[in-house]
């Protein structure tokens, strides 16, 4: 705990320095930028655009989750959709996310379906491909319990199948996270009205930095708060099992 | 209902069980095997390895249905089988383990758990029993169910010959009790006579019924030299068909 303190510290001082050499206009002090949140705060014009952008990340990522998982599982589970799909997961995953969004909003017009729908595309594969190992990996013998103990399937799936997945699942969601809200703010820069990426464009076109900073750390504030707070928890919950954990 | 009538607890009529080989071919595993045992019967299937007890044992637990012939089970029917592994949930503790298999009158899984030693071990997770104490859990989770029928895949084997007699003693109780129909797969002779009313002897290659013994003593009461006396008979039995 020290030592991550004493990191943040060396980087404020490292931010600090590099605004005297650079000068205020290109690295604004950290003071500076901190003034701008309050302003931006006060105003409550930070906490909409959060929500904004927080909405979306949401919607996007829980899309991309559940048809990520769905269908990873029906990949690892039966060859002839593996098989079948396999060609388009290759496609989607090197498919650049620029070309989907643009795309999106060309085909669907700029809207929020557009926009949550490219950034759950763009998340879709990356899920897909993880569940699939984990579906790829699912101990058969525990199957074959369970059929022989006539488990029901709401037992099978929340006590035989997802504990097993769980480790692939937490995977995708780490994965998924970091990857989605990076993806939200391009989005909303191309073509949405509000949220943080929006902010950004703005604050681009004004070359104003400290503007710019007062909305990108905030955001990756939070975002680093749902992993600490939500996503870490839950995974070590799943994994409590494990020996060598407590 | 069984063809045999409603006092059979479990019929088996297998022409035959064959698997695909690697380069494709067919490979018989069983042909013409076909008993019937009596509801409440404990028997025990003997043989080489590689005589079909496991393949045999898993068709009449229908996790195979790839085979010509025709298993016949009371309906309904509740089945309770001990694996060659333990196969608890890892992330489940022992109560749960027994709990989610199907067990649910506490009281009957409390003295289940009592007879196999394992009341201190209900909270802890299988990654933090020895492979004795997984086999246990293993056996009460069969009982737990209140099966019809019981079916178990060697389930003392890799365990030393101190605790797999042990846990033959204490197996033997709980069959005692219970009065379900079972087939254990072994291929330990004194095991299947400790356990067994009925001894069914598998062997050759697909394997075949080549012998069907009832164990009329008192298995609690048999003299060593009975025990011997049967182990000479199967041992007669068995050779020449396993050399072929």
């Amino acid at each position: 705990m020290l030592s991550r303190l004493a990191s943040l510290l060396v980087l404020l001082l490292v931010w600090q320095l590099g605004s005297v050499f650079a000068g205020p206009r290109a690295l604004p002090a950290p003071l500076a930028v901190l003034a701008v949140i309050d302003a931006e705060a006060r105003s409550g014009a930070l906490f909409f655009n959060l929500a904004a952008t927080l909405l979306r990340v949401v919607a996007s990522f829980t899309l991309a989750m559940a048809l990520g998982t769905a269908l990873g599982l029906a990949m690892g589970r039966h060859k002839p959709v593996d098989r079948f799909c396999d060609p388009w997961l290759i496609i989607l995953l090197n498919l650049p996310a620029l070309v989907v969004i643009v795309l999106a909003y060309i085909w669907i017009g700029l809207n929020e379906t557009a926009a949550i729908g490219a950034v759950a595309l763009n998340k879709l594969p990356i899920a897909t491909a993880t569940v699939r190992e984990g579906a790829r990996a699912l101990d058969a013998s525990l199957d074959e319990m369970a059929r022989v103990f006539a488990m029901p399937l709401g037992v099978r799936v929340r006590h035989v199948l997802l504990p097993q997945l769980a480790p692939y699942l937490a995977a995708a969601m780490r994965s998924g996270l970091s990857l989605v809200w990076k993806v939200v703010l391009v989005v909303e820069l191309l073509g949405r009205s509000n949220g943080v990426g929006f902010e950004i464009g703005v604050a681009f076109q004004l070359f104003d930095v400290t503007k710019l900073l007062a909305y990108a750390l905030p955001f990756v504030g939070l975002m680093l708060a749902i992993e600490t707070f939500i996503v870490q928890p839950i995974e070590r919950h799943v994994s409590r099992w494990r020996p060598g954990r407590t | 209902m069984s063809p045999a009538g409603d006092r059979v607890g479990l019929e088996v009529a297998i022409a035959k069980k064959a698997y695909l080989g690697a380069s494709g071919e067919s490979r018989a595993a069983l042909r013409d095997v076909a008993f019937a045992l009596k509801r409440g019967e404990v028997c025990a299937l003997l043989g080489p390895s590689g005589s079909g007890k496991t393949t045999l044992l898993r068709i009449v637990a229908g996790l195979d249905r790839d085979f010509e012939g025709g298993v016949w089970l009371p309906s309904p029917h509740r089945l309770g089988m001990v694996f060659q592994e333990p196969r608890l949930l890892p992330w489940r503790t022992v109560a749960e383990n027994l709990r989610l298999a199907g067990a649910s009158e506490p009281k009957s899984l409390a003295e289940i758990a009592a007879v196999l030693g394992l009341a201190l071990h209900l909270d802890h997770f299988p990654g933090e029993l020895s492979l004795g104490l997984a086999r246990r859990v293993a056996i009460a989770r069969a009982f737990a169910v209140k099966p019809d029928l019981l079916l178990l895949d060697e389930p003392f084997v890799s365990l030393d010959a101190a605790l797999a007699l042990r846990l033959r003693g204490e197996l033997q109780a709980l069959v005692e009790t219970h009065k379900a129909t079972t087939l254990i797969v072994t291929h330990d002779v004194e095991e299947a006579i400790s356990l067994a009313d009925r001894i069914i002897v598998l062997a050759g290659a697909p394997g075949s019924l080549i012998a069907d013994l009832a164990i009329e003593t008192p298995r609690l009461a048999m003299t060593s030299r009975q025990a011997a006396a049967i182990k000479a008979e199967l041992a007669a039995l068995a050779a020449p068909r396993a050399d072929r």
